[in-house]
Parts: structure tokens; C-alpha cells; sequence
């Protein structure tokens, strides 16, 4: 018989959160996904830092995207659950990792569009997630 | 100032474990240095500088050197992965030759089966690092942030998994002949492909093993070298370098090798072409094909038809490589795989690899380590030894 008072596995862990990156979150969470853009030497990058990882000013500012970009890349976890880690290209420039969700495992390919979806970890946290566009 | 020369590799050991049940980390990391030790015809009191990574527990190199009862003038505890024992020789000779020590010992171990089976572990690495909150909810592993290099390379460049099991095939090959290797079992394309899907591309077969144990090199001044009855094996040319994800610049076409080689190469003033045995970090076969295009073997995109057709087996292709059967098949002690590169690779240059898989007149080797995660997160340290005839 099965354990019917087991719980589920929670599906989206909740991200560690430390003063640097609680704009980061807070904003998924509200529904956006934002990154750094630095209006000193004007590029973008991610994960978001406060100061400029190509000119090291710290005029950086939060950024936020369209939410639409293309897979780099990714590759399917076959053992146990199976999920999808990818690296997502955003239409703002940096690559992200993330997973891809609500999609068909086995017709994901490299430079297909995407765009976010938030997933909630049920701990207060959204995670910026890919789906097919 | 650079090392051409001015440091010898005079001691390696591999412990013949692969299981480490009932012995301690410290007590591994002794036991190679011992088995080093006696492999150069030196005494524990002639080493006068250490060199480890994260694999030993402590403060850096600290608590190590105090077991092993170690008076020194030299530590370096630098951590780049599976890559820092290749690093690591670099470092040596450096220190070496601007006349900071003279007797340098590098070591690794771990027991990564046994604290398995007991189920206790204790992971090198300190506080969080800052990518960490935002990479680790979407569960990356070690075999599919691999995987992902590999799906990048065979869109890019039309790589196949045929190609990619070549590698794991030629490394079977090889482990044969190893009483010691973990898989002794020659396996085919077929196999590999056969074997479960870990994470797309890579199948189980596409992975490297899971050991305990461990390795020592010791490194000398030239005066030293001299001195012992032992094959004189020099430093030629080394390089490092990190890779990063470049604030989201990702690319994963290229590893950190593109600028270790370069630099080894430069420095040792050789060409690709000169190497008569390659050892190269098999993590995955992908680490393998990236890399010997990285090092410069074969052009970029390339490396897919160049491991193909058993081109890395000794005595069939035109460059054998991990004639111990790598971390495919013999070993990848404590999850780093750096130090049994060297470790094959001067077996090799001193004509003491397994007659059945020494290369001819192998008098310049390269071995090549990487650490971390290849082409995203990565450690990158390339060496190129050479025999000095008496």
C-alpha cells in the first residue's frame, strides 16, 4: 500500500536569498524577471551584481526583461523525475540557467523561443523558469 | 621568469585502492606521499614545500603537513577542482626555480565511495558563493551542466554520440591491462550507446567512474634530479587558467584549455604535433573531445571526427591517450581526476606505462586537467614534460 500521508517532493526549491540579490527575487515574485545593466559602460550581464563585471563601476541599475529569449542550451535528467536545466539566451543579451517547464521533454531544441514563467516555491520565492513561446 | 627546465618531476604514486573503506582522508594522503617518496629515493625530511587542494580536510594545507609530520618553506593550497594537481605542478616549478624550495610533494585523496556507503560526507568548499542562490534551485549536476556542453557541441559542429563513445571505448582499451583499474572490460560504440541515458546526451557509459584513493607527485630541483637513479623527467611548459560564465556571456564551445595550452605550449616552445602521449581530463567524453580541439590537436569542432575510429588508442591511433585506462575506466580518486594525469603521463615519458600500452620513444608528453564545470565554471591547467636523456 502507499504511504498517502507522504508529502511530495516540492518541485521548485526556494533560492538562498542574501542582500545583493533580495531586488532579484522580489521582483520575480511580483511577476518580472530583471537583471543588471550598467550605465557606465552600458552592458548588461547576469546573475545580477552591484558592481559591473566588464568595467567595474558600480553604477549598475536593475533591468527589467521581456521575458522572452532562446535556448542555448539544455539537457534532460533522465534519472528519477525527469527535468529540464537549460541555459536561456535572453533578448536583453545574458544567459541565464534555468529549467524549462511545461513543454515536451522529448521536442525541446537548442535556439527554440521561450519565455519566462515564474514558478512558485511555495517559501515566498518565484523562480524565473522557460517555457515554449 | 619562466620554468623551462628548471624543475623535475622525480616521484609518483597511485594508490592501488579503489575502495577506501577503513582508512581516513589524512591517512590516504600519507600513504601516497609514502609511496612517492619511495618511487624518487628520497626521505620524508627532504621535502621542504606542499601542495593540495580541497580534498584535504583542515585549513589549506595545515593539518595535512602536520600529520605528515612536514617541516616546510613553501604551501600552496590553491583549489581549482580535479585541475589543481596539474596547477599544482606549475606552482612547484615556479617555486623551484626562483630557488624557493627544493623537494615540492603534491597529493590527492579521497574516499568518496566509502563516506557514501557510510553515509557521511564532508565537502571541500567554504560559505556560498554569490552564483549560488541563483543556479542552485534549477538543480544543476555535475553531469548535466556536462551534458549541455555536449548537446551545444553536436549542434554547433555535428558531433554524434558515436563520436563521443569512441572515447570511452579507447579508454577500455587501455584499462585492460591495468590490474588496478576500476572497469577492466574492453567495451564497443554499441555498449556505450546501450548503456541508460543519464542526462541527454550522455549516456552512464559517457561518465567517468567513482573511486577512492589517490595520487602523489614529487618535484625536485635540477641538482636533485641529478642525483637520484631514476628517469629524469623535466618540466617543459605549463599554463592555468579559469574559465567563467563572463557575466553571461556563455559560451560553451571553448574550454580554459584554449589559453592553458596556448600558454604550456608557448612556454615549452613545441607544437601539438610534437606530443607522442596526450593525458587528458575524462570526466565525460565530451571533456575530451572539447579539449583536444582546446589544446590545439585537431581544429575547433573537429575533435568528434578526430577521437573517432579509435585514433586515441596506443598503438592503433595517432594519439594515444590515458593509457591507464583514465578516469573512464581506472580511476578518479575523491571525484578530481588531475593527479593520475600526471601520474600516466610520466609513467609514459619514463617508458614504465604497461609495455602493452607504452608509446615508442615517448620522450614529450602533455597531461591536461580540468576542474569544476567545462566550458561554464571551470579550473584549466596544462603541463608538457619532457625526458632528459643522461
Amino acid at each position: 500500500m502507499s504511504d498517502t500521508t507522504a508529502k511530495p517532493r516540492p518541485k521548485f526549491r526556494a533560492p538562498r536569498i542574501n542582500d545583493e540579490s533580495r531586488p532579484f527575487w522580489e521582483a520575480t515574485t511580483r511577476g518580472e524577471l530583471r537583471i543588471k545593466r550598467c550605465t557606465a559602460c552600458g552592458e548588461n550581464h547576469y546573475y545580477p551584481r552591484s558592481l559591473c563585471p566588464f568595467c567595474f563601476s558600480d553604477a549598475t541599475e536593475w533591468l527589467t526583461c521581456s521575458g522572452r529569449g532562446s535556448i542555448y542550451s539544455y539537457s534532460v535528467s533522465r534519472r528519477g523525475e525527469p527535468y529540464a536545466i537549460a541555459y536561456v539566451t535572453l533578448e536583453e543579451g545574458p544567459t541565464m540557467l534555468t529549467n524549462l517547464v511545461d513543454c515536451d521533454f522529448d521536442r525541446l531544441a537548442i535556439g527554440q523561443a521561450v519565455k519566462v514563467k515564474f514558478m512558485d516555491t511555495g517559501e515566498g520565492a518565484a523562480l524565473p523558469c522557460f517555457t515554449p513561446a | 621568469m619562466s620554468i623551462k627546465g628548471k624543475a623535475y618531476i622525480a616521484g609518483i604514486y597511485e594508490h592501488p585502492l579503489r575502495d577506501g573503506t577503513g582508512k581516513t582522508v589524512p591517512q590516504l594522503h600519507a600513504e601516497v606521499a609514502r609511496g612517492a617518496l619511495e618511487d624518487a629515493g628520497l626521505d620524508k625530511n627532504d621535502i621542504d614545500a606542499y601542495y593540495c587542494a580541497g580534498d584535504v580536510p583542515g585549513m589549506g594545507a595545515i593539518n595535512q603537513a602536520e600529520y605528515m609530520g612536514l617541516k616546510l618553506r613553501q604551501v600552496d593550497s590553491t583549489e581549482t577542482g580535479g585541475s589543481s594537481y596539474v596547477l599544482h605542478v606549475r606552482h612547484a616549478a615556479q617555486a623551484i626555480a626562483a630557488g624557493h624550495c627544493k623537494v615540492a610533494l603534491i597529493t590527492l585523496a579521497g574516499r568518496p565511495r566509502a563516506d557514501a556507503k557510510e553515509n557521511y560526507s564532508v565537502r571541500p568548499g567554504g560559505g556560498a558563493p554569490a552564483d549560488y542562490g541563483f543556479e542552485a534551485p534549477f538543480r544543476p549536476t555535475i553531469v548535466n551542466m556536462y551534458a549541455m556542453v555536449a548537446m551545444r557541441h553536436m549542434h554547433e559542429f555535428g558531433t554524434t554520440s558515436e563520436q563521443l563513445a569512441w572515447v570511452k571505448v579507447a579508454a577500455s582499451h587501455h584499462a585492460q591491462h591495468n590490474p588496478h583499474a576500476l572497469l577492466r572490460e574492453v567495451v564497443t560504440v554499441e555498449d556505450v550507446l546501450a548503456s541508460p541515458m543519464i542526462s541527454d546526451p550522455l549516456h552512464r557509459l559517457d561518465c567517468c567512474v567513482m573511486t577512492d584513493g589517490g595520487g602523489a607527485i614529487l618535484m625536485v630541483a635540477p641538482e636533485i634530479a641529478k642525483s637520484l637513479n631514476r628517469p629524469r623527467v623535466r618540466v617543459l611548459g605549463a599554463g592555468e587558467a579559469p574559465k567563467h560564465l563572463n557575466g553571461g556571456k556563455v559560451d560553451l564551445t571553448y574550454s580554459g584549455a584554449v589559453w592553458s595550452g596556448a600558454d604550456a605550449f608557448a612556454e615549452a616552445g613545441v607544437k601539438p604535433a610534437d606530443i607522442k602521449y596526450a593525458s587528458i581530463y575524462d570526466s565525460f567524453t565530451i571533456t575530451v573531445v572539447e579539449t583536444l580541439e582546446d589544446l590545439g590537436f585537431c581544429a575547433k569542432g573537429k575533435g568528434g571526427a578526430f577521437v573517432a575510429d579509435g585514433n586515441l588508442i596506443s598503438g592503433v591511433g595517432k594519439l594515444p591517450f590515458n593509457t591507464d585506462g583514465g578516469g573512464l575506466c581506472n580511476n578518479h580518486p575523491s571525484d578530481r581526476g588531475g593527479i593520475t594525469k600526471v601520474i600516466e603521463a610520466v609513467r609514459q615519458v619514463r617508458g614504465e606505462a604497461h609495455p602493452r600500452v607504452q608509446v615508442p620513444n615517448c620522450n614529450l608528453v602533455l597531461a591536461h586537467g580540468t576542474g569544476g564545470l567545462l566550458g561554464s565554471r571551470m579550473g584549466s591547467a596544462t603541463v608538457i614534460l619532457e625526458r632528459e636523456d643522461a
